[in-house]
């Protein structure tokens, strides 16, 4: 199984944040600890992930350094910002939301039985 | 495994590599190198997983898939990467070279400037003494831009010299005639200089390769971008001029004279020698516009001609040959010739002939044609009355122009044969330019004393 584009697009900014959150890091390690993350369920392409860099640096959300680190080569590097963290902790709102009522769809079958169809045509 | 893997031979593939890469518009130096750096670290993890350096840099780079996906994903962050820009200061990548050729333009174009009201200070005025300001502007102002292409180039001493006797010669020819405001002689000298001069700025814009005459096309190239950008600075200038009269008039104050007398003269001296720069700036920054207007407009001029053609045999009317008719019809030619000249300097030599080469043999052979009933019409005229400065010239330059046409119309007949090649029109176009210089010297140097000084 493979993750659907739309939903990897979605999913990217606050996956990259939050990866920076943990500390600095660079475009190589970044990607890998996603494929580390999901299992390597997500299907992310260096074309995704560098002009997503670029576009946070540009709107303040990271902060990038070129250097080298001891016995590496040289790197640009990106470490979060403040704005970054408030920018996460609103997206990570906005996605507990989801992943909440995607859960109590699908986790509760008690109160609701079977998978309700109708409403679902209803929404598309 | 095939051959042994070395390093030397990773690291080529990994040139090779960034030069793709580099090639890319989309993707700047410090992308690539960060691009390179995750290559490098694919690669480093598929050798520790026991590929060879070989087959690990080929699967690193297929799983960065194809460099147009990854240009297209750059370019919707990036989209003003595909807008070339002109980096004139600031950025720290001004090189030594830029900054010293920033200091030797604001040198040349101060210069041009200061040139412009050098004579006021001898008594001349720049609003009264048209017959001195005609003939001399040239003199005043294109030293400047040939100084300043000619260090641009570090041309060698025996032609520096050949420069500043040109110029000196233009001088003497400008003031020597006793000729009066009102002679038709001023004004011949006034155009005819000007462009006398502009033959010896392409001679330092050439260097000391202005024989050869792919620097010549190139001189060409320069003229037509040259003008492309004087006139947009002369744009600007007209909204700067526009707001500082209207705002300093709401305050009471009238800056007529300085605008008059100041800003627009030496505006006008000192955006000659900018756009020079502008346009050696830019060489490798923006596509040529010249060209392009060319392709644009010479349709529309063949159509033109060919109407104006048809409407003349349709009526059976003769041309109304007066002497502002006869200007009139050198400056098509001239046109004509323009959009030729800007055609040959854009096209691939080694091009076979297209539609293209085909409608431009057209427009030529209609504007030789309506020529030919023109200069009939004329010469008829001057054998009649008499001849005059004015006249004379009108004519030369007509006489110039037509053999020039009449040629480029041959060539380009066996251009579109597949006979001749597209190089035998480029050498006779770039072969012609001292043809001009020539005659403009002549009208300049020659005709005030054989027609008397009128």
């Amino acid at each position: 199984m493979k993750v659907a584009k739309d939903l990897v697009a979605a999913s990217a900014t606050p996956m990259v944040l939050g990866i920076l959150a943990e500390g600095e890091s660079y475009g190589y390690a970044i990607l890998k600890r996603i494929h580390e993350l999901s299992g390597g369920e997500l299907d992310w392409t260096e074309g995704l992930l560098y002009p997503l860099l670029h576009r946070l640096e540009r709107l303040g959300c990271v902060e990038a350094t070129w250097r080298s680190a001891t016995g590496e080569r040289r790197r640009k590097y990106y470490r979060i910002t403040d704005k970054g963290r408030a920018e996460l902790a609103e997206q990570r709102r906005q996605w507990d939301t989801v992943v909440g009522a995607l859960r109590d769809i699908w986790l509760d079958p008690h109160d609701r039985g079977t998978l309700p169809a109708i409403p679902l045509e209803g929404l598309a | 495994m095939t051959a042994p893997d070395s390093p030397v031979e990773l690291e080529s593939q990994f040139a090779q590599w960034r030069r793709y890469v580099q090639r890319r518009r989309e993707l700047a130096q410090p992308d690539a190198d960060e691009l390179e750096d995750h290559l490098r670290g694919s690669v480093d993890a598929l050798v520790a997983a026991g590929l060879s350096t070989d087959e690990a840099f080929l699967v690193a780079v297929k799983r960065m898939g194809s460099l147009d996906e990854l240009s297209r994903e750059f370019a919707r962050e990036h989209s003003e990467r595909l807008w070339k820009q002109l980096v004139l200061t600031g950025s720290g990548t001004v090189d030594a070279r830029s900054r010293r050729d920033l200091r030797a333009l604001v040198l040349c174009a101060v210069g041009a400037a200061v040139s412009v009201r050098v004579p006021e200070l001898f008594g001349v005025s720049l609003e009264h003494d048209g017959a001195f300001y005609g003939p001399n502007v040239g003199v005043l102002v294109l030293p400047w831009l040939a100084g300043f292409l000619a260090w641009r180039r570090q041309v060698r001493r025996p032609l520096l010299g050949v420069l500043v006797a040109l110029f000196m010669l233009g001088a003497v020819a400008a003031n020597v005639y006793p000729l009066a405001e009102t002679s038709q002689s001023v004004v011949l000298t006034s155009i005819h200089l000007p462009i006398a001069l502009w033959l010896v700025v392409g001679l330092a814009y050439a260097g000391d390769e202005w024989c050869s005459p792919r620097r010549r096309m190139d001189f060409i190239r320069f003229t037509g971008e040259w003008f492309v950008y004087f006139v947009l600075l002369a744009l600007g200038g007209g909204v700067l001029i526009a707001f500082t009269a209207g705002t300093f008039k709401a305050i009471g104050i009238d800056p007529e004279v300085f605008l008059a007398q100041w800003l627009l003269p030496c505006g006008a001296a000192a955006g000659v020698v900018v756009a020079a720069w502008l346009v050696e700036a830019k060489q490798n920054v923006v596509e040529n516009i010249a060209p392009v207007l060319t392709r644009l407009f010479t349709p529309l001029f063949t159509a033109v001609l060919l109407a104006f053609l048809v409407a003349v045999v349709w009526t059976s009317s003769g041309i109304d040959v007066e002497r502002e008719a006869l200007i009139l019809f050198d400056l098509l030619l001239v046109v004509v010739l323009g959009l030729l000249l800007y055609s040959i300097s854009a096209r691939d030599p080694l091009a076979p002939a297209g539609p293209f080469d085909r409608l431009q043999l057209a427009l030529v052979v209609s504007a030789l044609a309506i020529d030919v009933l023109v200069l009939l019409e004329i010469t008829g005229r001057i054998t009649e009355f008499g001849t005059t400065p004015n006249k004379a010239a009108a004519l030369g330059e007509n006489i110039l122009l037509l053999a020039n046409l009449a040629w480029s119309a041959w060539l380009l007949l066996g251009l579109a044969r597949r006979r001749t090649p597209f190089a035998a029109l480029e050498r006779w176009q770039t072969g012609y330019l001292p043809v001009y210089a020539a005659w403009a010297w002549i009208v300049v140097l020659a005709f005030p004393p054989l027609f008397g000084h009128v």
